[in-house]
C-alpha cells in the first residue's frame, strides 16, 4: 500500500509539472486557425509550419544565434577566471578570504533590476551597447560567483598530496594546473559550465536591456511578438519549445548535479 | 583539512576581482552617485543629499510594492518548502524511476524565465489554454488579466510549478545522505512515521533546507520576468513587485534619483535578510562538521 501511495503522489506531481509543457508543445504543432477555432487535446492537423517559420526567418533564428553567442562567451569567460580563484579558495587561506567569498555571493543576491540601468549606461558609454560581449560581461555578475562556488566544492575533493607530489616532481604551477589538475576535476568543470550556460540562457531582463538589434536574444524576440497585435500563438509556442531544447538535451547527464548547481555547490 | 597560509593566493583571485569590479562595483557606484544627486538634464547634476531616500521612504508606491513583494515571497515559501519536502519523501530512492523523476522534475528549472511566463500565459487563457478552458467549462469564473485574485493565484501557481522541484531536489539530496542504520534503529525502537521524520529526517535535512529557503527567498524577492510576461504587473498594479516597479521607474520614466535610492534600499533589504540566512547556514555547517 505504501509504495502505491508514493507512486500516486509522484504521479500527480509529475503530471502537474508536465501538463503546461505538453500544452505548449501541443500548440506549437497546430495551425493558428485550429488554436483559435477548435479546442482539442492534441493536434487534429499536425503541422510543422510554425517551426519552419522560425528556422527560415532570420529575424527569428538570429535570436537563437545571438543567445548562443553571448551565452558561450559568458561561459568561457566565467570558467576561465573562476578556475584559479576556486583553486586559491580551496587550497590556501589568505587575508580576507572569507569576506571575499561572501562578497562574491552577494553578487548572486543582487537583483538584476538594480543593475539594469547602470549597465545600460556603462556599456553605452564605452561603446559596447548592443554587442554580445556586453551581455556576456553583464551575466558574469551572477555566473562568476556561481562558477567559483561550484568549482571550489569539486576541488576540495581532490587530495592535496597530488599538488605536492607534482611540485616535487618539478612541475610549474601552470603546467601542473593544466596537465594534471584540470583533468582531475573535469566533471566539475563540466557541471560549472553547464550552470553558467543555463543561467545565462534563462535570463531576460539584462540581456534585453543591453541589446536592441544586432545582439537581440531569442527571449527578447519572443516578448516583442507577445506585445504585437494579432498574435501568432503557434509560432510563439514553437519558439518556446525550441528554447527548452538545450536544457532538455543535457538534462540526463547532469541530473545528479542539478541540486548542487542551484545550491552554489553546497550540497 | 588545514589550509596553508599563502598571501600570494591573492594573485589567483585577481582576475575574478577585476571582472566583478567591472560588472558589479562600478555599476553599483553609479547607482549610489545618482541616489544623492538631482539633474535638470544636460548632464548637470546637483547634490541632493538624502532627499531621494526621504521621498522614497514616504512614497506609498514603494511601500505598496514592498508589501506585495513580501506577501508574495511569504506565500510561495509557505507552499514550496513543505510541498518540496513532501515530494522528496515520496521520491523513489534509486533505479530507473529515480532517474526519471530527477529528469522530469529538473525540466521546469531549465526553462528560460520568459518562456515559463509564456507557458502559463497560454495555459491560463480561457479561450485557448487547457487550465483556463477547463475552469471556465466547470463554471469557475477565471480571468487573470481582469481579476486580481485570479492574477495572484496564477502567478503563485506558476512559481510553485517553476521552483518546487528545486526544494524537492535539495531535500532529496539531504535524505540520500542518511545512512540506513538510522532507519533500522528507529524500526527497533518502533518509532512512528512522524517520529522518524521529526527526529531523523528533518535534522539531517536542516542544512540543505536552509539553502533552499535562502535561494527561494532571494530569487522570489527579485522576481521580474515571469509575472511581467503573464500579467505585466496588472491588473492595475496588483502584481507589480519590486523589480517590476523599479524597472518601470528607471528604464520607463528615467527617474534616476528616486530609482537609485529605491535600488539601494532594495539591495540592502535582500542583503540583510540573506546575511541572516547565510550566518545560520554556516553555523549549521560547523555543527555538523
Amino acid at each position: 500500500m505504501r509504495i502505491n501511495g508514493k507512486a500516486i503522489v509522484m504521479g500527480l506531481y509529475l503530471l502537474f509539472l508536465m501538463l503546461p509543457i505538453y500544452w505548449l508543445i501541443n500548440m506549437s504543432l497546430k495551425t493558428n486557425d485550429e488554436i483559435l477555432g477548435v479546442f482539442s487535446l492534441w493536434p487534429q492537423n499536425l503541422t510543422f509550419a510554425n517551426y519552419a517559420t522560425i528556422l527560415t526567418d532570420s529575424s527569428w533564428y538570429m535570436g537563437y544565434v545571438n543567445s548562443i553567442i553571448y551565452v558561450t562567451m559568458n561561459t568561457v569567460l566565467s570558467i576561465t577566471v573562476a578556475l584559479p580563484a576556486a583553486y586559491a579558495f580551496s587550497r590556501y587561506s589568505f587575508m580576507g578570504d572569507k569576506h571575499l567569498f561572501f562578497w562574491l555571493l552577494t553578487n548572486r543576491m543582487a537583483p538584476p533590476a538594480v543593475f539594469a540601468l547602470p549597465f545600460f549606461q556603462l556599456y553605452s558609454s564605452v561603446g559596447l551597447f548592443d554587442t554580445h560581449i556586453a551581455v556576456a560581461l553583464a551575466h558574469t555578475l551572477f555566473n562568476v560567483p556561481l562558477a567559483v562556488w561550484i568549482l571550489e566544492g569539486f576541488m576540495r575533493g581532490v587530495p592535496r598530496e597530488i599538488d605536492e607530489t607534482a611540485y616535487i616532481d618539478g612541475y610549474s604551477f601552470g603546467r601542473f594546473f593544466i596537465k594534471i589538475f584540470m583533468p582531475l576535476i573535469a566533471s566539475g568543470i563540466g557541471v560549472a559550465a553547464f550552470f553558467c550556460f543555463m543561467f545565462s540562457w534563462v535570463e531576460l531582463l539584462l540581456s534585453r536591456t543591453l541589446t536592441s538589434v544586432d545582439a537581440k536574444p531569442i527571449a527578447a524576440t519572443m516578448t516583442r511578438t507577445v506585445s504585437a497585435s494579432g498574435l501568432d500563438w503557434g509560432v510563439l509556442a514553437a519558439a518556446g519549445v525550441l528554447t527548452i531544447v538545450p536544457g532538455a538535451l543535457v538534462i540526463y547527464f547532469v541530473r545528479n548535479y542539478i541540486a548542487k548547481g542551484f545550491a552554489l555547490g553546497r550540497v | 583539512m588545514e589550509k596553508t597560509v599563502n598571501q600570494k593566493a591573492w594573485f589567483l583571485v585577481l582576475p575574478v576581482l577585476i571582472l566583478v569590479a567591472f560588472s558589479a562595483v562600478i555599476p553599483l557606484m553609479t547607482v549610489v552617485n545618482y541616489s544623492v544627486q538631482d539633474t535638470f538634464g544636460n548632464n548637470q547634476f546637483f547634490w541632493a543629499g538624502l532627499e531621494w531616500f526621504d521621498d522614497m521612504l514616504s512614497s506609498e508606491r514603494m511601500w505598496d510594492a514592498l508589501a506585495r513583494q513580501a506577501a508574495f515571497s511569504a506565500i510561495i515559501l509557505a507552499i514550496e518548502i513543505p510541498l518540496g519536502i513532501f515530494v522528496a519523501l515520496n521520491m523513489p530512492k534509486k533505479g530507473f524511476w529515480a532517474s526519471l523523476c530527477l529528469v522530469l522534475m529538473s525540466l521546469p528549472l531549465l526553462i528560460p524565465w520568459n518562456v515559463v511566463g509564456t507557458i502559463w500565459q497560454i495555459f491560463g487563457r480561457v479561450d485557448i489554454g487547457l487550465l483556463g478552458y477547463t475552469l471556465d467549462k466547470i463554471g469557475i469564473s477565471y480571468n487573470y488579466t481582469q481579476d486580481i485574485t485570479a492574477a495572484w493565484i496564477t502567478v503563485i501557481v506558476m512559481d510553485v510549478w517553476h521552483w518546487t522541484s528545486l526544494v524537492a531536489l535539495l531535500a532529496y539530496a539531504g535524505l540520500q545522505s542518511i545512512p540506513d542504520a538510522y532507519y533500522q534503529a528507529a524500526k527497533i525502537d518502533q518509532a512512528s512515521r512522524w517520529a522518524v521524520f521529526r527526529y531523523i529526517e528533518l535534522p539531517k535535512m536542516a542544512g540543505v533546507l536552509m539553502i533552499a529557503i535562502l535561494l527561494r527567498f532571494m530569487d522570489s524577492f527579485m522576481i521580474y520576468t515571469e509575472p511581467f510576461v503573464v500579467t505585466g504587473g496588472g491588473p492595475g498594479n496588483a502584481t507589480t513587485f519590486l523589480s517590476i516597479d523599479l524597472v518601470k521607474m528607471a528604464l520607463g520614466q528615467f527617474d534616476l534619483g528616486p530609482a537609485a535610492a529605491f535600488s539601494i534600499m532594495y539591495f540592502l533589504v535582500i542583503l540583510l535578510i540573506s546575511w541572516v540566512f547565510y550566518t545560520v547556514m554556516v553555523n549549521l555547517d560547523k555543527r555538523e562538521g
